[in-house]
């Protein structure tokens, strides 16, 4: 549904977005994700036509999104970062004046507008001026618009910024329920978030996908370093060469935080095994006090959070 | 094309929520009423609206690029151009429907001003055609300020600096290049004068209608709109 290829975008001297590929198929919930400043909305406004790349090119349902930019623009649905609105105007003002914009007649802007107010719980809010309107509130008619001309493709920049928890968790419904319908891409620098929503995620930071694939796959790629915890209590030295002579251990690191007669050490097993059979059975053979042992796999935040720290160094 | 009438009608009604739009009509009106009453409606007072016309150009230099400030500064202020500018909408339609919305209320403004003429109308004769003559030249040169104002509200998100930019630029078109015409002579003197707005109007206000005089608002006015497109496309260069 969206394909990107070695799409670039420069400000002046500056790399905004850098090379970067990407395939969307129809139907999948696409979470862009990255920290902020990683090119997330550049990217995101080429393919909604709004700024050209400086090079590469971006299709969106087939049409190139720079020579047939009318045909991207009614097949799409967009929410930008900050949600702009017309703050003087009415919510059912301001959706009629875009459905006359996406060409809908009186009739289709009617049912329309029923369709998507109730769709984004704004039924009540309907004649309100937008001005008086909550944040989260103007972020639903911002999502009520992008939904308007039940359009194939939706991109949503940074949709639950700004809002309160419930807020942020019935956006996510609301996202996984169009999902159903809609070729989703939304941008976002929470993982959690993009995590439970999301069927595929594209890792990006300065301008580069450093990653993408499915929550799970990208899971797998990190599980490799399941790390396990334990707290003995015995002469540190010797629990330390002890753990350090069982078969599958890679690394032993002695928490330094923990004092008095417990120690806490960090473990780290040889790709997947998990080593905590064999470490117990060594505290419990030289009787010394064993009160935690727990294993931690890598989770994508420890993921997001090294790969990003690394992108950081070079 | 079939864009330019929803953009009109948003524009419009922006102009009618907007508390500026009140106060130039507010300001327009009790300062037209005071030169009126002082100049026209006096005993022995000529029963033509030709003296009130000639105010015009200076009236419509403070007034109309406050009107046309907001129209595009407004949409880069508060980002609604990304949104604006990502639905099925070309730059033409946008600045044609943002145009039309402010010479609709350009008309009704110069409209409250008919008033007079009936007054004038009920001491003396009026000579109608010569009313005619006079309303088109205002609303010519009213379309031509607004196309500046337009225009440089395009080039700038901060509303002053779109204000004060126009208002400049038409002072020094209608008022410096008339007084310029007047001291310099030879070639100088008539392109001068052909660049001056004032010379343009001013044989309206009299009733003359000359072909070039239309032409000049038409194609200026024109001129302005399309680079007010130019300047909106310009984004896509960058």
């Amino acid at each position: 549904m969206i394909e990107v290829k070695n799409l670039s975008k420069k400000y002046g001297s500056f790399r905004a977005v850098d090379n970067i590929s990407f395939d969307v198929d129809e139907g999948e919930i696409v979470g862009f994700l990255g920290p902020n400043g990683a090119g997330k909305t550049s990217t995101i406004r080429i393919l909604t036509c709004y700024h050209p790349a400086t090079s590469g090119n971006a299709t969106v349902g087939g049409y190139d999104v720079f020579t047939q930019s009318m045909e991207v623009r009614r097949m799409m649905g967009y929410l930008p970062e900050a949600t702009p609105l017309y703050p003087e105007m009415r919510v059912r003002e301001y959706l009629q004046f875009r459905g006359k914009l996406h060409g809908l007649d009186r009739g289709e802007r009617i049912s329309a507008i029923s369709q998507v107010t109730d769709r984004c719980w704004l039924g009540e809010f309907v004649d309100r001026p937008i001005g008086q309107l909550s944040k989260g509130m103007k972020q639903r008619v911002g999502l009520a618009d992008a939904l308007l001309c039940d359009p194939k493709v939706l991109v949503l920049d940074e949709p639950t910024i700004g809002l309160d928890p419930t807020q942020i968790r019935e956006t996510r419904n609301l996202i996984r329920q169009l999902g159903e319908h809609h070729t989703i891409l939304f941008s976002s620098h929470i993982l959690s978030e993009v995590e439970q929503t999301c069927t595929k995620i594209i890792l990006i930071a300065k301008g580069k996908v450093l990653a993408q694939g499915s929550p799970s796959e990208l899971r797998e790629k990190v599980s490799a370093d399941s790390k396990i915890f334990v707290e003995v209590k015995g002469p540190s030295k010797e629990i330390q060469s002890a753990i350090d002579n069982i078969e599958g251990i890679r690394e032993i690191e002695q928490d330094a935080s923990v004092t008095g007669d417990w120690t806490r050490f960090a473990i780290t097993g040889d790709g997947k095994r998990d080593v905590r059979e064999p470490v117990a059975r060594v505290i419990q053979d030289k009787g010394w006090g064993l009160r935690e042992l727990r294993r931690e796999v890598a989770s994508l935040e420890d993921f997001f959070v090294k790969i990003i720290a690394e992108q950081k160094k070079s | 094309m079939r864009n330019v009438s929803p953009v009109m009608q948003r524009e419009l009604g922006a102009f009618f929520y907007s508390p500026i739009a009140y106060a130039v009509l507010t300001i327009f009106l009790i300062l037209l009423g005071i030169f009126f009453t002082a100049t026209t409606f006096q005993p022995g007072g000529q029963a033509s609206l030709e003296r009130l016309a000639e105010l015009m150009p200076i009236v419509f230099v403070v007034f109309l690029p406050v009107l046309t400030m907001r129209l595009l500064s407004d949409e880069y202020r508060t980002g609604t151009i990304e949104t604006l500018m990502t639905a099925p909408i070309g730059e033409t339609d946008v600045v044609i429907g943002k145009f039309f919305g402010a010479l609709v209320f350009l008309v009704v403004m110069l409209s409250t001003t008919l008033l007079y003429a009936f007054v004038v109308n009920v001491y003396g004769r009026l000579d109608w055609g010569m009313l005619a003559s006079t309303y088109l030249g205002m609303l010519l040169l009213g379309a031509l300020y607004l196309s500046v104002g337009l225009f440089f509200s395009a080039c700038t998100g901060n509303q002053i600096i779109a204000a004060v930019s126009s208002m400049v630029l038409l002072l020094v078109f209608t008022f410096l290049a008339e007084y310029l015409a007047n001291e310099a002579s030879g070639a100088l003197k008539l392109v001068l004068r052909h660049l001056s707005i004032r010379e343009h109007f001013r044989g309206f206000t009299r009733g003359i209608l000359d072909g070039n005089d239309i032409v000049f608002f038409v194609t200026s006015t024109g001129l302005f709109l399309f680079l007010t497109v130019k300047v909106l496309e310009s984004r896509r260069w960058r």
